[in-house]
């Protein structure tokens, strides 16, 4: 079969996780794809070999620009678990506070990006600018709006202040009404329904095949979250409820991220409310031989970090899986079957940060000539929007 | 299934084969087992417990290179790691992925990284490394260039 090849990647300085899809095309339909990974592979494992304990949780920091706190929060834990150490209460507090303030600012940054794939590109601008107060509130308690540099092992690094409690919590309480705006302009959208329900499916057998993780495993109805299946932090001493959505399809995986938002609100301001007083570092010393295994639940679902001790001042080993390990190799089961026009939000729809969709080109299999490149896909995407907008009497959105 | 069901399960499954159990804590236990036995308590694990396969981690301890399979059972918390300790001098064991696609690219990953072979994987080449990568150079070897 004459089959069109349509390179995606291999990577972007915006994307924090360099991937290169060779979509496989018979006319509009996908019937093929090849995933590359390692375009960027900096063997981070390898150098934290040549770290102390110490130094290796800003390495990991530096793996992922966006839920940069996901790996050393799972190292961390890795760290805690390989001595058995009981880390001071104020700390799990503090900890847990940070890890739900990523997944806030990650929900939103996600939904900027398929907002703006599917051509809503007002929900793009409006939740990039809900995301920035709660970049404000990183600012305010560790000095940074990325790369926060509040774990260690044993505990956390700088304490928070009470005073800045209420403005934290009013900040918070303040982005609820824009996520109801949200949720409803996602579920009431008839045309957002046409272009995401059924679009990209992953059954719960999928699910299994493929082991994925986070909100991609939860859309599909399986309720996995290592939050509360392993509880760690301080995610056990606030009451909250793990969201899942039958469904599987692109919708599901927007619906199930919209009400995470809430769930994660509701962890920190209870988190602020009952954190109680005392130190915040178990100051460890020594890091005996052993081995230990850390998880945390990221805003894209499992990071698990292995880490073996031979007794020296750097880790034996240290073996690191981000999610989206797991969740991009389930993409080959998504978009096989589906539309070009579909597969940018479905690549898009297991929150890789897919900015490297600005690269794809189709190119012509047999001559290698160039026939669009990421914009015209894009354009692509979203003029399938318009179309079905004029089908809904609704007016056009450019 | 109760953690204590699924851990004497194994112990059966394995018999002579089973070289050491440590239950380092209440959620993380450590099997170290033959390779011989290793697709059977991992079919064991993913299709009738239906764990989760989490990862492998490959490890160089210059006698030898060990893979630790992680398995995570959501319902209870718990990581059960079957450990397979590899002699240098055969680095081959038997490939998860034709049981579950999850294990592809982690085996790929171990396999130009570390050496080790794995029989019967469908698409065996590189993941991570340029095509054109040296053969017989693994990064994570510590034997490597010596």
């Amino acid at each position: 079969m004459a089959h069109k090849i349509i390179p995606i990647g291999p990577y972007h300085p915006l994307q924090e996780e360099p991937e290169f899809f060779k979509l496989h095309v018979d006319g509009e339909t996908v019937v093929d794809m090849d995933i590359e990974i390692g375009y960027n592979h900096r063997l981070i494992e390898k150098i934290a070999e040549s770290k102390n304990f110490d130094q290796v949780t800003f390495l990991v920091e530096r793996i992922c620009g966006i839920c940069s706190t996901s790996h050393p929060f799972a190292y961390v834990n890795a760290i805690d678990d390989l001595i058995g150490i009981q880390v001071p209460e104020r700390a799990l507090y503090i900890r847990t506070i940070i890890g739900e303030l990523e997944r806030v600012h990650s929900h939103f940054l996600w939904l900027g990006l398929a907002g703006h794939f599917l051509g809503y590109n007002t929900v793009w601008m409006w939740a990039w600018r809900y995301r920035e107060p709660v970049l404000d509130i990183f600012e305010r308690v560790a000095g940074n709006r990325q790369n926060y540099a509040m774990m260690k092992p044993g505990g956390v690094r700088r304490d928070m202040f009470e005073e800045d409690f209420p403005w934290i919590k009013k900040t918070l309480k303040d982005l609820i009404p824009k996520i109801d705006m949200f949720k409803g302009a996602v579920m009431d959208d008839p045309v957002i329904h046409a272009r995401t329900e059924g679009v990209g499916v992953l059954t719960k057998e999928d699910v299994h095949q493929y082991c994925v993780v986070g909100p991609t495993a939860r859309a599909s109805g399986v309720g996995i979250d290592i939050r509360k299946d392993d509880p760690y932090a301080a995610y056990d001493k606030v009451e909250w409820k793990m969201i899942t959505h039958e469904g599987g399809d692109v919708y599901s995986k927007a619906v199930v991220r919209i009400l995470e938002l809430y769930e994660s609100i509701n962890i920190i301001i209870q988190c602020l409310d009952k954190m109680p007083k005392g130190p915040i570092d178990s100051g460890i010393k020594d890091i005996p031989p052993g081995e230990g295994i850390g998880r945390h639940e990221a805003p894209r679902g499992e990071v698990i970090h292995y880490v073996m001790s031979d007794g020296g001042n750097s880790p034996a080993r240290h073996k690191i899986r981000a999610p989206s390990y797991m969740n991009v190799a389930s993409n080959k089961k998504a978009v096989i079957g589906e539309s070009i026009s579909d597969a940018t939000i479905i690549l898009a729809a297991v929150d890789p940060c897919y900015c490297c969709t600005e690269r794809m080109a189709v190119v012509d299999y047999k001559t290698g000539k160039k026939m669009m490149d990421g914009q015209d896909l894009i354009r692509l995407s979203q003029e399938k929007t318009e179309r079905l907008r004029g089908r809904h009497n609704m007016p056009p959105l450019h | 299934m109760k953690r204590e069901s699924i851990i004497e399960n194994i112990k059966v499954r394995s018999g002579k084969d089973l070289l050491e159990f440590t239950s380092k804590s209440k959620n993380r236990v450590y099997f170290t087992i033959n390779k011989n036995i290793l697709a059977q308590i991992a079919k064991y694990l993913f299709s009738d417990v239906k764990a989760r396969f989490s990862t492998a981690s490959g490890v160089d301890t210059r006698k030898a290179v060990e893979i630790l399979y992680h398995f995570s059972i959501d319902e209870i918390g718990l990581i059960i790691t079957l450990r397979v300790i590899l002699d240098k001098s055969s680095l081959e064991i038997e490939s998860l992925t034709p049981l579950m696609k999850c294990a592809e690219w982690i085996e790929m990953e171990m396999h130009e990284m570390l050496g080790v072979n794995f029989k019967g994987h469908p698409n065996l080449k590189h993941l991570l490394l340029t095509d054109d990568w040296p053969e017989g150079n693994y990064p994570l070897r510590r034997d490597n260039g010596a």
